[in-house]
């Protein structure tokens, strides 16, 4: 994968808005942005409503994701872009769900909501309706998500990528410092883990850094390009974003997502946990 | 409905009051209003809130009476605003309870 198979510029969205083959899909956590406004024909999935089991900790599987695309009207020939508010958080968990999928053509729009915004481009509010398909997902594909074990045994072996804020590394706060932050589990990181905020990855209007950039980030933080990764945040779509830079971007092999994140991590009872600004010993 | 399987990281609506039990003795909240040059309020704007080495720490998107609102803890920010009017920054120490900062976004 690479910048050119994986992302697409707002200028490219905007003029290929009503290309044939080509759904724009919206994604957030919360779809108050979508209704006041929103990519002309873009359909919207809620983060939390769409793609989250309404009862057990999981996403959707298989079949529900199945019923959810075709319901939505996306065919497994077209061609998705993906776009979000923050900063493409959930845009790039959509993203890779969509993988995980087997979606053939999926792509991020480049700095999401919030570069369409900052450069006035046009948005809608027209009600968006689109015939339903019949589409069929693959099997889920868990080469790119890692589970709770897998991030216990990678600690000191493989990289672990900590892409929360520093404070929230360091155990300082527990949560993105626009949430309260009373919370259930412990405050850290997970021992060994390198701290790299998703942010840095991005300008300040969502648009992801250049290729030779990124690559020094990672480099810079100590990525071991050798060893497989594993990223993680808190509930697992920051993550996603810098997932979506490592594997999509820069094309590294075996890069995962633990999508349980430190929600999960931080709950569990007798795994190892680090405080402060270093990884910590394995 | 369904229930939510982990609270989100999605901006919450930052009109919204403070939920009831948040507590104050305990919480850094630092909350204000985005306004261009002429004073006006700025809806829609994105509110970057920066620790103390300029690292982000979070975003989120004015309110339709230009409000913004973090919980922070206590220390030096320095909140940055981008709107389609420009961009501002203001710097704000922050100590436990409500810290009021309104920033000014000029071309």
């Amino acid at each position: 994968m690479s910048r050119d198979t994986a992302l697409v510029s707002a200028e490219w969205a905007e003029k290929n808005i009503d290309a044939p083959g080509v759904v724009f899909v919206e994604v957030d956590e919360d779809t108050s942005a979508y209704d006041t406004g929103h990519i002309a024909g873009a359909v919207k999935l809620d983060w939390r409503t769409d793609l989250q089991d309404p009862v057990r900790r999981d996403f959707v599987n298989q079949a529900q994701f199945e019923a959810l695309l075709s319901e939505r009207g996306i065919a497994n020939d077209d061609t998705v872009i993906l776009y979000g508010g923050n900063n493409n958080w959930f845009a790039a968990y959509a993203y890779w769900y969509f993988k995980l999928y087997g979606h053939r053509d999926v792509k991020l729009l480049d700095g999401g909501r919030k570069k369409w915004e900052l450069d006035a481009r046009p948005l809608v509010t027209d009600k968006v309706e689109r015939p339903a398909t019949q589409y069929v997902a693959q099997a889920p594909d868990t080469s790119i998500r890692a589970f709770r074990d897998e991030v216990v045994d990678a600690i000191g072996s493989k990289n672990l990528v900590d892409v929360r804020s520093p404070d929230e590394y360091a155990g300082r706060l527990l949560a993105p410092a626009h949430l309260p932050q009373e919370q259930a589990q412990r405050a850290g990181h997970v021992p060994t883990a390198i701290s790299v905020p998703w942010s840095k990855a991005a300008n300040e209007d969502g648009t992801f850094k250049s290729d030779d950039e990124l690559r020094k980030i990672y480099a810079d933080a100590g990525l071991d390009d050798s060893r497989e990764t594993i990223a993680y945040c808190r509930i697992g779509e920051r993550s996603s974003h810098t997932w979506f830079v490592l594997q999509e971007l820069l094309g590294q092999r075996n890069v995962k997502n633990y999508d349980g994140s430190w929600t999960e991590y931080g709950s569990l009872v007798g795994v190892p946990v680090a405080l402060g600004d270093e990884p910590g010993e394995a | 409905m369904t229930a939510p399987t982990a609270a989100g990281c999605a901006a919450p609506d930052q009109a919204a009051p403070l939920p009831a039990s948040l507590d104050l003795e305990k919480e850094t909240v630092i909350t204000g209003l985005v306004k261009a040059e002429s004073g006006e309020a700025v809806p829609g704007a994105y509110v970057r809130l920066l620790d103390s080495t300029g690292e982000f720490t979070a975003e989120v998107v004015t309110s339709p009476a230009g409000q913004f609102r973090f919980f922070a803890a206590p220390g030096n920010w320095t909140l940055r605003a981008l709107s389609r009017h420009g961009n501002g920054d203001t710097a704000v120490a922050a100590a436990r309870g409500i810290n009021e900062v309104t920033v000014t976004v000029a071309a």
